[in-house]
């Protein structure tokens, strides 16, 4: 296990990248803890994946180091990494049993066979799968299949880290929390640094201590989910994170507060920075419905079980807004009270206002 | 339930029809001759299956025979090997796939009596620029006109020229599609590049392998025009395949029954030579 770090990594599919769009990641310095849970969160082709493969040594990122416990790993080749990793389409060995699929990152190692026996069994047993280990593993189905790739990740228990490429891609749904709650329960167990990449919000907050959103090779946001739920510092993450998204309506700002269609919001803050293109950022969750506050006219209400989704028009712009209660009728006119405290101007998309000291 | 399933009767019968003309009519035909005896005038006489045991009984079959499991053993044992070999080097991807797939594909598009007349004139010694080149630059003595190994060699060689191709597109077919996690999965868990040989690559070949051996099989043993064009069955009767020898029967002594009864041996031990072949090789998959 150790603790992961890089430092100024950027890299770029193209041999000669000349400014910052022909960089498929555009610089990045984390570091993660040993025995974290982290998850890549962001949309088809926002960098992710060439992350994760930069990290196990499958790409030689163009500029920049990645640090296994302070030493310098970039230049080592993924079996010399000891990293593990698992693929969106489960990778078996279709010849080989469960258990020989099992043992063979290890028999590549030339671990004793009672290691290898040991480590199998105890692996078999913490995924459920210690009936099925003289099984030929081509028949198995998909989600045991993954499992299976997950066991070969975990049986040597030197790995540095154990990463996951979209692992539940092509998992039955009702499996889908099933493996997720399995992996979870693992990294509670092996205490291993997990780096979990993924385009589901659910599946990364679920899963993660700490989660990084990326957006076109950059990241935007490193937070818990609570930081990334409630304080997005990206309307790229207050839109992507979360159900509906956060609403992002277009406004000018004055000071500590933001005109938007006409009406005077309080913000969190004061603003800060000028010029771009300024935006409120509200989430629907705080919009609440009232006797005074912005005129709207609400245009649909939809029940989507626990709670009620109502979509409004403030003047020109449309709106979201979740309640629980109070649900308004379709077609009426209603008054609308953004919540000060969670209620931020944007500008140019990011966070442009200063959290309130409390 | 099961009246709707009738339905797709129909649908197969033009098929049925057809075959029934190109394969089944003619094939019975063969059948017909090949229990009978006749001196022309389309007079037939009954001779049961005095026929079949004359041939299986003639040393002349049996050594045909040899020589056919032989040629199509060697061809087997060298196109297959060097097919994958073939196509584990070959690029997976950029501007030498299609310049790779092309020369590949280009022996197989050469008309076989053609591949035969290129390889005769290739090989004659003297005139050849094989043969001249074994015989008068390296000193080999080497005529396949007149030397039963020299003839065995050059059917073999040509063979290996004109179809190895075909094991090698069929296994490209079968490594392209093999998606780049496993190799990743394989680096990372390790493997060495035989490992990864023999647990990812040559599974995901397999069915493909299974088509590339059955096929080889099939117009290896029914091969009749190369050897035909190049040696003509010779020197004495070293080439003469099973297909050679029945052409001469057939054609040149216009022994009808014979000939038939030698067809139809010839198409059961093609046929169960296959199945075994066929039930073997997909034997694990059943499991």
């Amino acid at each position: 296990m150790a603790q992961i770090k890089l430092s100024n990594l950027r890299h770029s599919y193209m041999p000669a990248p000349k400014g910052p769009e022909d960089y498929a990641l555009k610089e990045i310095d984390v570091t993660w803890r040993d025995g974290g849970a982290y998850a890549l969160l962001g949309p088809s082709g926002c960098g992710k994946s060439t992350l994760l493969n930069i990290i196990s040594g499958l790409l030689t990122p163009s500029e920049g180091q990645i640090l296994f416990d302070g030493q310098d790993v970039t230049a080592l080749p993924p079996d010399q990494r000891n990293i593990a990793q698992v693929f969106q389409f489960p990778v078996i060995y279709d010849t080989m049993t469960v258990g020989e699929n099992l043992a063979f990152p290890l028999k590549n190692r030339g671990v004793d066979p009672a290691t290898i026996k040991r480590r199998v069994d105890e692996i078999a047993e913490m995924l459920d799968v210690t009936d099925m280990l003289s099984t030929r593993a081509s028949g198995l189905s998909p989600d045991n299949k993954q499992k299976i790739s997950m066991g070969r990740g975990l049986v040597r228990d030197d790995v540095n880290a154990v990463m996951f490429d979209e692992p539940l891609t092509v998992i039955d749904p009702h499996l889908k929390w099933k493996l997720r709650s399995k992996l979870k329960e693992l990294h509670q167990r092996v205490q291993a640094t997990m780096i979990y990449v993924t385009h589901d919000q659910t599946e990364a907050l679920t899963f993660a201590d700490e989660v990084v959103v990326m957006q076109e090779g950059e990241v935007v946001q490193i937070g818990t989910p609570v930081e990334l739920f409630e304080r997005p510092q990206h309307t790229f993450v207050g839109h992507f994170i979360g159900s509906p998204g956060m609403n992002v309506l277009p406004c000018e700002a004055k000071g500590d507060r933001a005109v938007f269609e006409g009406h005077e919001v309080m913000l969190e803050g004061p603003t800060h920075g000028d010029g771009g293109r300024t935006d409120l950022g509200i989430r629907p969750e705080y919009v609440g419905f009232g006797d005074t506050g912005i005129p709207a006219h609400v245009t649909k209400v939809s029940d989507i079980g626990r709670h009620y989704v109502v979509s409004a028009m403030v003047g020109n712009t449309a709106l979201k807004a979740v309640t629980e209660h109070e649900v308004p009728e379709p077609g009426s006119e209603v008054f609308l009270q953004f919540k000060p405290e969670q209620s931020r101007v944007y500008r140019d998309g990011w966070i442009a206002t200063e959290e309130r000291a409390q | 339930m099961r009246t709707e399933n009738q339905k797709a009767w129909f649908f197969v019968l033009p098929v049925l029809a057809l075959v029934a003309f190109n394969a089944l009519v003619p094939m019975m035909t063969v059948v017909n001759y090949s229990v009978q005896e006749t001196f022309g005038n389309n007079q037939f006489f009954w001779e049961g299956l005095g026929w079949f045991e004359q041939i299986l009984r003639s040393d002349r079959f049996q050594a045909a025979l040899g020589r056919q499991f032989l040629f199509t053993f060697l061809i087997l044992l060298i196109e297959v090997p060097l097919g994958i070999i073939v196509a584990l080097s070959m690029p997976r991807k950029g501007l030498w796939v299609p310049v790779c797939l092309v020369l590949m594909a280009l022996p197989m598009l050469i008309p076989w009596n053609v591949v035969g007349s290129m390889w005769n004139i290739f090989t004659l010694p003297k005139i050849g620029l094989m043969g001249y080149f074994l015989n008068d630059v390296l000193g080999i003595n080497y005529d396949m006109t007149q030397q039963p190994l020299s003839a065995w060699i050059t059917i073999v060689v040509m063979d290996v020229w004109h179809w190895t191709s075909l094991v090698v597109l069929l296994c490209y077919a079968g490594l392209v599609s093999i998606p780049d996690a496993y190799y990743q999965a394989a680096k990372i868990d390790g493997a060495s590049p035989w490992s990864v040989f023999r647990y990812i690559q040559l599974p995901k070949m397999k069915t493909v392998l299974t088509i590339a051996v059955l096929l080889r099989f099939m117009d290896s043993f029914n091969i009749y025009t190369e050897p035909f064009v190049l040696t003509g069955g010779g020197p004495g009767n070293s080439t003469t395949l099973l297909s050679i020898d029945l052409v001469k029967i057939a054609l040149g002594q216009f022994d009808l029954g014979p000939a038939a009864a030698m067809s139809l041996i010839y198409f059961a031990i093609t046929l169960l030579v296959s199945w075994v072949f066929y039930t073997l090789m997909t034997k694990d998959d059943a499991q």
